[in-house]
């Protein structure tokens, strides 16, 4: 059996240590430090609940070993809100109702988020290739469109957290 | 929760190669974790290579592409010159799972992970790509149409890693697509892979490839169709026959996704279909430069 080693990484902006073995994942080891924002679905790599970014990449937690992450930045749903104010992509969930059961949601935007950095502008193509990895059993997606477009909107218009 | 198995994490190409002998390697993990927690895969030591420096290189110049072996999906998504570079590659890649799977995914865990359905291989046999098998003597090369030798088997031996692959930029009288059937635009298993290349000197097609996926044991070229083309003076009769023959080189099998016939169908259908498009988007008169 392979030992347990503590971890030094950042959540959210804030040092931890997470204690794993060798074949623990990201996933486990986030919801057990009460992340619990991070969902559990498949534990496979299919739906998209457990994304969390790693130094900004969208990965799922379920497919990423505790031991690799050392030393890196992990952000979840929660590290994208300011103290302030929500996220301008989680504000225009709630707006345009995107959110239903919920369980989606979190791994949805963290997806969503990675794109937006990459282009305010976004075309439908584009939306669908950044959530080709989450699945939403409840929303059908026309309102998580919506609220992905609305939030390029606003964050074009640069009603960001800055 | 996996079984158990111990991880190293070298920083240095010859430290993972000086383990592997007595270790399978970790890419992306998005096929071998799967694997583990279906207790398909038994291995109870791992070596990762993310912390490899420069293993996700890509460089491209006016004649060669060549990538490292770590470049993930979204490596050639995001890289600016290979939508031209290799056509089909960067189509498979638009195509190929979700973002977060793209986001590990390797090119190599791709090939080495053997399925009939990888999607980058049928793009990679396409453009003779060639890969490079590195173990701590040095590296091998080996063209990736001589890689596999049967269902889930290849030519890499336990003590190397693909370090690279290579190959040549089509030049512009050369076209190369690649199209994915699947029950969904994203994150989905292919039906059936095609990917086609074709050069056009006026109206003769002087080099042909067509690469077939889901419709065998491995990825295979249909190498009596590309014949039919090669060679000849190109036309809707030759574009048939050569289609005809594509579908009789495939052996597929029926099962969840869709009946053997299904397939065989399909292949005639897009292989018809993409080297028509290959042909028409290339210029009549060859520009010689
Ligand atoms: C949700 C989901 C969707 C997917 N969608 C697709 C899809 O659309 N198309 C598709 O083709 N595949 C798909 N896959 C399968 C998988 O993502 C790919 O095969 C991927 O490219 C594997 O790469 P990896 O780096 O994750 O490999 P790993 O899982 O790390 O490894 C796979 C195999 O390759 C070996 N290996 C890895 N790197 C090397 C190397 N450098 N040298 C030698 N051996 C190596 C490993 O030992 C292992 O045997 C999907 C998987 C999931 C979970
Ligand atoms: S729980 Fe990780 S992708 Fe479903
Ligand atoms: S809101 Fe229920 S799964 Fe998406």
């Amino acid at each position: 059996m392979s030992l347990e080693k503590a971890i030094p990484v950042k959540i959210n902006g804030v040092p931890h240590e997470l204690l794993a073995r060798a074949n623990e994942t990201l996933l486990d080891c986030l919801r057990q430090h009460g992340q619990f924002e991070v969902k559990n679905g498949c534990e496979k790599g299919d739906c998209g609940a457990c994304a969390v970014q790693i130094e900004g990449e969208a990965v799922d937690s379920c497919l990423t070993l505790t031991w690799t992450v050392e030393g890196r930045s992990i952000t979840t749903l929660e590290g994208l809100n300011d103290t302030n104010k929500p996220h301008p992509l989680i504000a225009a969930f709630m707006e345009q109702g995107a959110v239903q059961c919920g369980y989606c949601t979190p791994g949805i935007i963290v997806a969503a988020e990675e794109m937006l950095r990459e282009t305010l502008n976004p075309t439908d193509d584009d939306i669908a290739l950044a959530l080709s990895g989450n699945l939403c059993r409840c929303t059908g997606y026309t309102k998580i469109f919506a609220a992905i477009r609305q939030a390029a909107t606003v964050l074009r218009e640069g009603g960001g957290n800055d | 929760m996996l079984s158990e198995f111990d991880l190293e994490m070298p920083s240095d190409l010859q430290a993972s190669l000086s383990s592997l002998p007595y270790a399978t390697p970790l890419g992306g993990g998005t096929n071998l974790l799967v694997d583990l927690r279906a207790r398909r895969e038994k291995s109870k030591r791992l070596v990762w290579l993310g912390n490899i420096q420069a293993f996700r290189e890509i460089k491209i110049n006016a004649q060669q592409v060549s990538i490292g072996g770590g470049t993930t999906l979204s490596d050639i998504l995001h890289s600016p010159a290979m939508a031209e570079a290799a056509p089909s590659l960067f189509n498979a890649a638009r195509v190929f799972g979700g973002q977060m799977v793209r986001n590990r995914a390797t090119v190599a865990g791709n090939i080495c992970s053997g399925s009939p359905a990888a999607d980058t291989v049928p793009p990679l046999l396409s453009l003779d790509a060639t890969i490079c098998l590195t173990n701590a003597e040095g590296c091998r090369s080996v063209p990736l149409d001589q890689f596999y030798t049967g269902f889930k088997t290849n030519l890499r031996r336990q003590d190397e890693l693909i370090t690279g692959l290579s190959w040549l930029v089509p030049n512009s009288n050369t076209a190369n697509l690649f199209y994915k059937l699947a029950r969904r635009k994203g994150d989905a298993i292919s039906v059936v892979g095609v990917a086609v290349t074709v050069t056009r000197e006026g109206d003769r097609c002087t080099h042909a490839r067509i690469a077939l996926g889901s419709v065998g044991p491995t990825v295979f070229r249909a190498k009596d169709a590309e014949a039919i083309l090669a060679g000849g003076l190109l036309s809707e009769k030759l574009i048939n026959d050569a289609a005809q023959k594509a579908m009789e080189q495939s052996k597929p099998i029926d099962d969840l996704r869709a009946s053997a016939n299904y397939r065989r169908h399909s292949v005639r259908v897009l292989t018809r279909r993409l080297i028509t498009q290959a042909w028409h988007s290339l210029p009549e008169k060859t520009a010689h430069t």
